[in-house]
């Protein structure tokens, strides 16, 4: 299929080099990783698909700055090595960023290809790349620049914490990082289900950064244990905080603490941090029953309806109240969730959850809604429509709605400015209004994606930078 | 990891164990929890704090191996240690000198009563105490309490030991010759409950502090809902000391036994491939 042009060989096939995935019928019996990645062959048949245009506007839709062309043109040429080391000069955890980045709306956006065929499938190469070197064991780890002597504490070692840590331990700076929970990784553990970020690969970056310098602290919730003023008075010259969205949001409709109502985060939490998909070999139990219904339709929704089948559910819905249109989760996982058999009811949203006389979830009263006019967020709002109440049988609820700042860090930091939702006010650097004081990530703009928090963890790295060297 | 500094047997399936966590020894309050993980496998189980030595930087826990988390945390020794540990968590008991206070714990709960009826104690109010257990072998830290009260009641329900019968009986007998500031009570849901119901009649504010099913323990997953004056609240973050006439108690004992089936087949598992001496 591929021309060879003047001077360089492109491969003018219009679409993509197709993800090489489980069948759907077999992964939703188990938890292993549902695309399996690129083989050698695909990846250089994907990488000739790169014109190497001179703009290449894809860099401007990387929040982390890849030199995604560079990359791309080493894959060409067989230099796995090399393009991974390319990568890393900007990104710590590429093969996190090549399977969980919403490329579709950054990099691949403003891919030239992507004009009038499909774009080079640069997350899909990154991932190539990135297991490609944890296949041949732990490869390159970062040296850091000479010690500058400046201490930094970052709060929450999610994306946005994971991110900072590795660019200030790069920068020469001693970096400690302080985990609430007894695993680092913050929703890359706790939200992304396994079949879609194995937890081994979040392991493994993480052993990476550590191996580079950075110490990381589990049980530790600042805010509790330790104030953020108390991490300034005990010889931190820097704080970056990273604690991300961690207050579940709930819809206050009647039913809603019924036996069976999880929030995403619980039940995600239990299945993915404490392992319940491996109950009772992992003691901390999940249920899921024979029909499951997720409120929402972002991707932890998805991730919510997908866990649910493999539990075991029969029925796994979607319960949206806007239009496929305005699903705010990536189209590769709505892809994904149809393939496995997830049911999707649009325009709905339940007013009332039924319980059974031992408090069991026996079902919903749902609405049917239309939808009117766009709202402030631009999408269509969905209007009820009178009358349109009708029961829908289920057993598991699950709550993915959206989440709200967690409060242990500003509750504890009384001279932190917080906006109206409570999230952290800080400029794009991340300053906020305390000196010295960072923040980036989810706790500043509401429940994003991980790349977004990337992107804030490395502004923030580089404007800490900055006021150390007033210090 | 977190050393067992050394263990006791106070009872039948009751223990309790001083661990070194020397950072949440500093900050500890009465009132408040920490989460356990016992190892790789384990769940993470909220114990309110029973004591804590600042000096010594331990934390001191009891529990009663109810289930398979307890059992299993049960059989470490010390010099054993516990792979997670966290906290304090959850917001410190309100102490100040209320005047005239009643403390009232139940089984377990006189664990994590003790610490508040000291802090009151030393705060200055005149402290009357109950303590009760269905048995003289259940019943926990009698010397402890009696050290940090001016006057201590102790029941057991079949009468082994002290007064026969619940702590609901001393205590309508104590509200009703004296007026009081406020009721502290721990112990199961039933009994907070009926001390509520109490207390209630007599129009005396009551504290209580529960201790739902919980994941994270710090806000993040809501499985630790409870509804608290028709509002729902995170007994995690918000609690978990809450005004015990406005608690939904029926909601928190249907809440109690969300995972009963899943938590009978861990406690089957048990005995199979652990340390367990069967």
């Amino acid at each position: 299929m591929s021309e060879v042009d003047a001077k360089r060989k492109v491969n003018k096939q219009p679409n993509k080099q197709p993800m090489p995935t489980q069948d759907p019928q077999v992964r939703i019996k188990n938890f292993s990783e549902v695309a399996l990645g690129y083989t050698e062959e695909d990846a250089v048949i994907e990488a000739e698909r790169c014109l190497s245009c001179k703009k290449s506007p894809c860099r401007q839709g990387c929040p982390v700055e890849i030199d995604i062309p560079a990359f791309i043109e080493r894959i060409r040429e067989r230099d796995f090595a090399g393009a991974i080391a390319k990568i890393k000069e900007k990104n710590n955890l590429p093969a996190i960023c090549g399977r969980v980045c919403p490329q579709e709306a950054q990099c691949e956006k403003y891919c030239l290809v992507g004009k009038k065929k499909e774009p080079v499938a640069i997350g899909r190469l990154e991932r190539f790349v990135a297991d490609y070197e944890m296949a041949r064991g732990e490869g390159t780890i970062q040296k850091p620049a000479s010690p500058t002597g400046k201490k930094v504490a970052i709060v929450g070692s999610g994306p946005a914490g994971l991110t900072a840590a590795a660019d200030l331990c790069m920068m020469g700076h001693d970096v400690t990082v302080f985990e609430a929970l007894h695993t680092p990784g913050g929703v890359l553990v706790y939200g992304i289900p396994e079949f879609r970020l194995p937890k081994d690969i979040v392991r493994r970056e993480i052993a990476n950064i550590e191996k580079m310098g950075v110490k990381i602290r589990t049980n530790m919730v600042i805010g509790k244990v330790l104030t953020v003023d108390e991490l300034l008075q005990s010889g931190y010259d820097a704080v970056f905080i990273g604690t991300g969205a961690g207050l579940p949001y709930f819809m206050n409709i009647p039913g809603e603490n019924s036996n069976g109502v999880y929030s995403a985060n619980e039940f995600l939490t239990r299945s993915n941090l404490m392992k319940a998909y491996r109950f009772p070999e992992y003691i901390t139990p999940i249920v899921t029953g024979k029909r499951v219904a997720v409120i929402g339709a972002g991707n932890v929704a998805m991730d919510a309806a997908r866990t649910a089948l493999r539990l075991g559910a029969e029925e796994s819905y979607i319960v949206y109240r806007r239009s496929e249109k305005e699903m705010p989760a990536r189209k590769e996982e709505i892809e994904h969730a149809h393939e496995e058999g997830v049911k999707f009811h649009l325009l709905t949203s339940p007013v009332e959850i039924l319980a059974d006389e031992e408090g069991k979830v026996r079902g919903m009263t749902c609405l049917r809604y239309e939808l009117g006019e766009p709202d402030e967020s631009g999408r269509r709002s969905p209007i009820p429509i009178k009358g349109s109440e009708f029961f829908m049988e289920v057993d598991t609820v699950v709550m993915a709605i959206g989440q709200g700042p967690n409060p242990l860090v500003p509750e504890t930091t009384p001279d932190l400015e917080l906006n109206r939702r409570g999230n952290i006010v800080a400029d794009e650097t991340g300053k906020t209004s305390k000196p010295g004081v960072f923040a980036g990530g989810d706790i500043v703009t509401g429940a994003a994606t991980v790349i977004l928090a990337m992107g804030a963890g490395k502004k923030a790295a580089r404007a800490i930078n900055d006021y150390l060297a007033t210090l | 990891m977190y050393r067992i500094r050394s263990k006791k047997v106070l009872g039948p399936e009751l223990k309790l164990m001083v661990v070194e966590a020397p950072e949440i020894a500093a900050k500890a309050q009465p009132g408040q929890f920490i989460i356990l993980r016992e190892n790789e496998y384990g769940e993470r189980i909220p114990l309110t704090i029973a004591d804590f030595d600042r000096q010594e930087g331990t934390i001191t826990i009891i529990f009663q191996e109810v289930g398979r988390s307890t059992r299993d945390l049960g059989l470490l020794e010390a010099g054993d240690s516990i792979l997670d540990f966290v906290g304090p968590l959850g917001k410190k008991s309100e102490i100040e000198d209320f005047g005239k206070v009643v403390c009232v714990g139940g089984g377990v709960g006189v664990a994590p009563v003790y610490p508040i009826t000291r802090a009151l104690y030393e705060a200055g109010n005149h402290v009357i105490s109950i303590i009760g257990a269905r048995n003289r072998e259940l019943l926990i830290l009698e010397e402890e309490m009696r050290k940090v009260s001016h006057q201590l009641v102790v029941m057991t329900d079949d009468g082994s030991y002290g007064e026969k019968g619940f702590v609901t009986d001393a205590l309508r007998r104590i509200l009703s010759q004296d007026n009081y500031a406020r009721v502290i009570a721990i112990g199961p849901l039933v009994m907070m409950k009926a001390v509520s119901e109490v207390t209630k009649e007599f129009g005396v504010k009551t504290i209580v502090s529960l201790n739902p099913i919980m994941v994270d323990g710090t806000g993040m997953c809501g499985a630790c809902r409870v509804e608290v004056g028709g509002e729902t609240r995170f007994a995690c973050v918000d609690g978990p000391e809450f005004d015990g006439h406005q608690v939904d108690w029926n909601l928190a004992q249907q809440r109690a036994r969300m995972f009963l089936a899943q938590e009978k087949i861990a406690d089957e598992a048990h005995g199979g491939g652990c340390r367990c001496q069967k």
